[in-house]
């Protein structure tokens, strides 16, 4: 028999809903994967009682006869960038150690409303900073996946939403929420071999979820198939009055509205996404990708992003700069650390909490974010990226005049060994340079797993969408699903 | 306008003062600008702090619709330019009563352009010639929290309830010339706040602070190094700080120094201003659009909405009490005050006759709520009380003597005034018998002044005048005295 841990969302959903196990067996079943992987150290806190409860309150509400909500009886995990009632939340940082919200973001209660129950909160890039899980303080997140050449080194689980990735990889919960600011659903997806999706920016409410760059923040589901993420996205999203910026539209029915046909689309093959030193293996697996959408019915067309090299750079001012002034409130007044030195002024305190409280790749963020926004530098950086920023925008509507969705892969390489980056920002970085540019331009973007490069390592093929078409890039990532027929999975080690 | 501009001695020769206020005016809303916590003054600390205001971790401001309007109709009274797209920008310091680390404020696109407002250089007299003083512009922003230091020996609390309350930072051009000016200007800007009802402009409260931007420079000369003295909170303290800057700036500049342009503190117990931090160490504010919120666009119906819901302004009105007949001085100081006009303007409307009503109002109401200490919100009498004195006096059951005394009643006990007529009998006789008997009497009585009088002594006139009034108790209507009198002493 199935393992009740190996079920995806909807499985559970629905078998739930027809008796064929309760949800305490399958919050259970998860609770107990969780407390066993403590080597992948996915989890930061660990909420079972949470998970059995809204378990519970699923099962009582079938014995009772009662219509099901959408998500009963499915245990998640939450990112811990998602400030939750009661739970400490610290967005993997020790400036944060020890808060504690008296307030639920919005996210979290459109899943708590729907029924879904919480695992736990997952381990991070410390304030979402990172592509490698490297930057959390409380030690990096390890992917369950190791390379086939027998070697043990340690892979990273991709970040920032790698405690995400890793967990669902791992079977330590069908699902989970991320949050992609310039790629951090999208890549950890693609390294761990699961999907996730970056919704239209303003689909999910910012509201209560901790600030990395607020013009490009976006939560998005990520889970082990396409319709469990459209599923996910669907409880998720909707418009909140308390974000200015969520946008005021009813959400659709993803999940209904799922279809691999594509008869009739045109697929653009963006030219400026091939990049230098680019692994043979992503090549072919792109090509393998554009062969899957064809055979789908759609229609493949090039396209050209002539400004997609400026992407990165803008990006790296853009999130820097946001970044510097969203992390501000972090000053040791109200909430979180607090150093104060002996005899020590406001200003000591500031020097000292933030040095003490914030990680390096934070700290080099707020430098460079403080740096671009100065008097005199203001107009070479920001501005020239804001417009940047503009021209990326346009790209890609010049580019829906010739097609309806891109696809690309998603990251320029499979799984590194953790530390194999760190100590080189640059070339961390680049990890972002397929899923930056449809960041900048708030477009709705998707990972889904297109196959094991020859070190037995997961590659992802990336979907872009026209802004709200959820749908379309849903529909054509569930066509390369069908073709793709990813089962591979992480052998057990932890 | 004088003709003798503002000038200051110097050794050196005479100095002109340049003048530009900043005034922040708290927007009078119940909720914050971003967020829904209470605005009251006087709470306990830290008991109308929401969430957003203490800048918990993830939370975003959402505009307040209302702080908006009122900055619209605000910039809509002083005819100012109505930017129909305008944006927030985040102004980054550290400091412990700025919860997130930046305050929201509008640097690059403000939510009102260019205006102006006329003021009188002279209260007493409106004739004199007015000025024209240029507003740059009328921005929305966070208040911060407030520091208090005197709580504990070695620490220092933080107060938010004031922290993003909404603020309109109201920028005049440079064209204020004198401390008389400066006062005036604000005086004005305070009563059109008021009028329109977008600040309470209690200063006091620290509704409504300005930092004054003060430069000298020699007749024809450009334009001197300014200094900016920060939060002055009274327009006695504006018109000094104007006066003790300028002389500072002067005796450093005829000494051989140089101004730094710096931020000033005022000291109203030295009247003096001091340093508080020159440009130098001034803070690099990394303005940037908060990526919080979308730029605010107005739309047509809102701006009508806006401009439908303004009062008459103190200028429109002061020309329509003119217009009616009053005299410039007493439309001026009826409508400097907007309780003072909704006073009046309610007289008005009782059908009362314009002039009589404005003189009565200016002399004999303002002079009693002067006398009490009262203020016209508090005014014992009404203006349908009012109104009613009035009509008695027009209708000659009351003269100007007798009026005075019924008001004095009607202030002592609450009374109407037909009620202390009817009882008190205080009603004015116009009856001729009565009143030629009256002065047969007093003209027997003072045989040797009706000689005098006959005799060329014209000024007696008066004498006989004020021996009947008092003979009947002050009762005689006047003019009738006047003409028997003329007639009897022949």
């Amino acid at each position: 028999m199935t393992e009740l841990t190996d079920l995806g969302v909807a499985a559970i959903r629905d078998g739930v809903r027809a008796g064929t196990f309760s949800a305490r067996e399958v919050a259970e079943g998860f609770i107990a994967n969780v407390s066993k992987a403590k080597a992948l150290n996915a989890f930061l806190v660990e909420t079972p009682n949470h998970a059995l409860a809204a378990a519970d309150a699923a099962d009582a509400a079938r014995a009772a006869g009662e219509t099901l909500k959408p998500l009963a009886g499915v245990p998640i995990g939450m990112k811990d960038l998602f400030c939750t009632k009661g739970v400490p939340t610290t967005a993997a940082s020790l400036i944060l150690e020890g808060f504690t919200p008296q307030y639920e973001s919005t996210v979290s209660a459109n899943l708590w409303d729907a029924g879904a129950g919480m695992l736990g909160k997952l381990n991070m890039d410390q304030f979402a900073m990172g592509s490698s899980n490297e930057t959390s303080a409380f030690g990096n997140v390890i992917s369950p996946w190791r390379r086939s050449d027998g070697g043990n080194a340690p892979l990273a689980p991709g970040g920032s939403s790698g405690g995400s990735s890793s967990a669902i990889a791992a079977r330590l919960c069908p699902a989970a929420t991320g949050t992609d600011t310039g790629g951090s659903i999208r890549q950890p997806a693609a390294f761990a071999g699961i999907s996730g999706i970056k919704p239209t920016y303003g689909r999910c409410s910012r509201w209560g979820t901790i600030a990395f760059a607020s013009s490009l923040d976006q939560a998005g589901p990520m889970a082990r198939d396409v319709r469990d993420c459209a599923i996910l996205l669907e409880a998720m999203s909707g418009f909140d009055s308390k974000d200015a910026t969520s946008l005021d539209l009813p959400v659709p029915a993803w999940e209904a509205g799922l279809s691999g046909d594509l008869k009739g689309k045109r697929i653009g093959i963006p030219k400026e996404y091939r990049v230098d030193n680019m692994p043979a293996e992503i090549d072919a697996l792109w090509q393998q990708g554009i062969d899957w959408l064809k055979d789908a019915g759609a229609e493949i067309v090039e396209v050209s992003l002539p400004h997609t090299k400026y992407a990165l750079p803008a990006y790296y001012i853009i999130a820097p700069a946001e970044a510097s002034s969203n992390l501000a409130r972090y000053d040791g007044v109200r909430y979180g650390l607090r150093d104060l030195p002996e005899g020590a002024g406001l200003q000591d305190m500031y020097a000292a909490t933030r040095a003490d409280g914030f990680g390096d790749e934070v700290k080099r963020r707020i430098m460079i974010g403080t740096y671009v926004l100065s008097a005199g530098f203001y107009d070479a950086y920001f501005t020239q990226a804001s417009k940047v920023r503009t021209l990326i925008a346009r790209d890609f509507e010049q580019a829906w005049a010739k097609c309806d969705l891109l696809l690309t892969p998603t990251a320029p390489s499979s799984a590194f060994a953790l530390g194999e980056k760190s100590a080189d920002p640059i070339a961390m970085y680049l990890n972002d340079v397929f899923t930056v540019p449809s960041s900048l331009a708030g477009l709705p973007a998707m990972s889904v797993p297109g196959g094991l490069d020859g070190a037995g390592l997961p590659l992802g093929l990336q979907i872009i969408g026209k802004p709200l078409d959820e749908q379309g890039v849903l529909n054509a990532g569930l066509a390369l699903e069908e073709r793709a027929g990813f089962t591979a999975r992480a052998e057990a080690w932890w | 306008m004088t003709d003798t501009k503002y000038t200051i001695r110097g050794e050196t020769g005479d100095w002109e003062v340049v003048v530009g206020l900043e005034v922040h005016a708290q927007v009078t809303s119940n909720a914050k600008l971003f967020s829904g916590a209470a605005t009251a003054f006087g709470a306990e600390p830290n008991t109308q702090v929401s969430l957003v205001d203490a800048a918990m971790p993830g939370m975003l401001p959402v505009p307040n619709r209302e702080c908006i309007r009122q900055a619209v109709r605000t910039g809509m009274a002083i005819d100012a330019q109505i930017n129909k797209w305008s944006r927030f920008d985040r102004k980054n310091y550290f400091y412990a009563d700025l919860p997130q680390g930046y305050q929201i404020s509008q640097l690059y696109h403000p939510i009102v352009g260019e205006g102006a407002i006329d003021i009188s250089l002279d209260d007493k007299n409106p004739d004199a010639a007015g000025k024209r003083i240029g507003v740059e512009r009328i921005h929305v922003e966070q208040d911060a929290g407030k520091l208090m230091h005197d709580q504990h020996p070695t620490r220092s609390y933080v107060d938010l309830n004031r922290s993003g309350v909404a603020l309109m930072e109201i920028v005049s051009k440079p064209d204020l010339a004198s401390p008389a000016e400066a006062g005036a200007y604000l005086r004005k800007l305070r009563s059109i706040l008021r009028y329109v009802g977008s600040c309470d402009g209690n200063m006091e409260e620290g509704s409504m602070r300005a930092d004054v931007n003060v430069s000298v420079r020699k007749a024809g000369d450009e334009l001197g190094t300014r200094t900016e003295t920060k939060n002055v909170n009274s327009v006695r303290f504006v018109m000094a700080v104007v006066e003790q800057e300028a002389k500072r700036q002067i005796d450093v500049i005829e000494s051989g120094g140089r101004i730094i342009q710096e931020t000033r503190l005022y000291d109203p117990d030295r009247n003096e201003t001091r340093s508080m931090r020159s440009k130098e160490d001034a803070h690099d504010y990394r303005y940037f659009p908060d990526p919080d919120l979308l730029p605010l666009e107005l739309d047509d119906a809102f701006l009508e909405e806006c401009r439908a819901s303004l009062p008459e302004l103190p200028d429109t009105k002061r020309r329509r009490y003119e217009a009616l007949g009053i005299t410039p001085y007493a439309a001026a100081v009826m409508t400097a005050e907007v309780e003072a006009a909704r006073w009046f303007d309610a007289l008005l409307d009782k059908g009362v006759a314009p002039v009589a009503a404005a003189n009565w109002t200016t002399s004999e109401l303002f002079g009693a709520l002067n006398r009490t200490g009262k203020d016209i919100e508090n005014s014992p009498v009404s203006p349908d009380q009012a109104a009613e004195l009035l009509g008695l006096i027009a209708d000659g059951t009351l003269s100007g003597t007798l009026a005075k005394q019924v008001f004095e009643i009607m202030l002592e006990t609450g009374q109407r005034a037909a009620a202390i007529v009817e009882e008190r009998g205080l009603k004015q006789t116009s009856d001729t018998g009565e009143i030629e008997r009256v002065i047969a009497e007093v003209m027997a009585a003072n045989e040797d002044k009706v000689a005098d009088y006959r005799g060329g002594k014209d000024k007696l006139f008066g004498f006989f005048v004020g021996q009947t009034m008092k003979a009947m108790g002050g009762k005689a209507n006047p003019g009738v005295v006047n003409d028997v009198l003329k007639k009897m002493l022949g």
